[in-house]
């Protein structure tokens, strides 16, 4: 195990076999935007277990579709519930979208390694999202918030698709108030919007963080995360100090599979957050 | 505030960033503060880019039209960015339409003045020219990343 990355959790391991996904009901769910819903689940049989790690993620069995890793997005302190927030892009996360309040999944995990937040005490953090990848993110924006003064500056940068696409619109309002500087971009506006356009890289001549005493945790399409990470070298962040979150075709979600390989580690097992360091041999290769 | 004593605000400007206090000295006699009302506009497409501009404080917008889209915002920008790069190539006039967003000061650069000033320098010419390089190279790759539209292409399943 790495220190700096949780491996697949305890919980998982603790809850016994992790290839039988557990029932679990959707207690609320909501649009958060035209292809983007959340889920807030609470377990059918047995007690509540809601325990993880931000940044890891579960497999939720839409019956009869199919399985799809999601990344959980609630708060860390909630064990009650489970919440996700999911994009549809195929047939899985398309029947996970059509189901309803009452409705029952299926649940395997929690998996996969974390954002390293509470390893980071008295660091500025700099948390990247671009799109959907503000999802994982959230559950680590919230670990800092409620350990709000054992942190340095914290500064929440977010790029989106448009000013329609953008997660938790009211929430990053109060976060406003809460981090040193939260920046929302749009790479395409519309009339009402009146922020910042711009892809999320050129947000970074807002902000102000030690290179020397900062983590960066960067979550969104890899594209966006290759850019990112030279902004924050150009900056003078090394690779150590920059985590990222890496997205495959997860199926096992326990590293039996392999359909989840990238280089010499699984997304699923070893992943899905990895200090850059350690996988900077692979980030930029085509076709890995 | 005349610009003798602009000089210190110019020097933390992050655009300039590390420029010897001779070539600021060199600056100094082309620069003026300036503030904008929010909404108005800077300049305008076609107009002569008879200066550029160093935003100390504020956003400003950089737009363009047509009759189907009308205004459309390509970039914002914030406190540290610059401000146009058109009155360095002929036919000197800007390719984009500029405005404030809120009220927003800004250094104002006399182009003719710097112009000049760089034909007789040649090494603080070229100075400037690799500052305003990055800037250009930074704004292109954000624009090819833009063009990308990375948000919407399909991850996962």
């Amino acid at each position: 195990m790495e220190a700096e990355t949780l491996s697949t959790s305890q919980v998982t391991r603790e809850n016994g076999d992790s290839m039988r996904p557990r029932r679990y009901r959707i207690v609320r769910s909501h649009k958060e935007t035209h292809d983007t819903f959340t889920m807030e689940l609470e377990a059918v049989d047995g007690p509540a277990n809601g325990t993880f790690n931000p940044g890891q993620f579960n497999m939720l069995y839409a019956f009869g579709a199919g399985e799809s890793a999601i990344s959980i997005s609630g708060d860390p302190a909630q064990e009650e519930r489970l919440m996700h927030t999911t994009r549809v892009v195929g047939t899985v996360t398309r029947a996970l979208g059509t189901l309803a309040q009452g409705d029952v999944l299926g649940v395997r995990g929690p998996f996969g390694s974390a954002w390293p937040v509470s390893e980071n005490a008295g660091k500025d953090i700099v948390f990247v999202a671009g799109g959907i990848g503000m999802a994982p993110l959230r559950p680590a924006v919230l670990q800092v918030l409620a350990n709000r003064t054992k942190f340095g500056g914290v500064t929440l940068l977010y790029g989106s698709r448009t000013p329609g696409d953008i997660l938790y619109r009211r929430e990053l309002k109060r976060w406003r108030g809460r981090l040193n500087d939260v920046h929302v971009t749009v790479d395409r506006a519309d009339e009402k919007w009146s922020g910042d356009v711009g892809v999320v890289t050129t947000l970074f001549n807002r902000i102000i963080f030690d290179p020397e005493n900062v983590v960066a945790c960067v979550c969104g399409p890899e594209i966006m995360m290759r850019f990112v990470v030279m902004e924050l070298q150009r900056r003078g962040v090394s690779d150590s100090s920059i985590y990222i979150s890496m997205e495959r075709n997860m199926k096992c979600a326990i590293g039996f599979c392999g359909h989840c390989q990238f280089g010499p580690t699984f997304i699923c097992k070893d992943g899905p957050v990895f200090r850059l360091d350690k996988i900077r041999a692979w980030f930029n290769q085509k076709e890995i | 505030m005349n610009a003798q004593t602009l000089e210190p605000y110019l020097k933390k400007h992050p655009f300039f960033k590390g420029l010897s206090s001779d070539y600021l000295a060199i600056l100094v006699g082309c620069v003026k503060n300036v503030s904008v009302e929010a909404l108005q506009p800077i300049f305008q497409t076609g107009e002569p880019a008879d200066h550029f501009f160093l935003i100390r404080q504020g956003a400003v917008a950089i737009e363009t039209s047509s009759l189907e889209a009308g205004a459309v915002t390509i970039q914002t920008l914030g406190n540290g960015d610059v401000l146009g790069w058109s009155w360095l190539f002929e036919p000197y006039r800007w390719n984009f339409d500029a405005r404030a967003l809120m009220q927003t000061r800004l250094f104002s650069l006399d182009a003719k003045c710097l112009r000049d000033k760089c034909d007789r320098d040649p090494a603080f010419g070229y100075d400037l020219v690799k500052r305003f390089s990055r800037v250009m190279v930074d704004r292109l790759q954000a624009t090819r990343l833009q063009l990308l539209d990375i948000y919407a292409l399909p991850t996962g399943e």
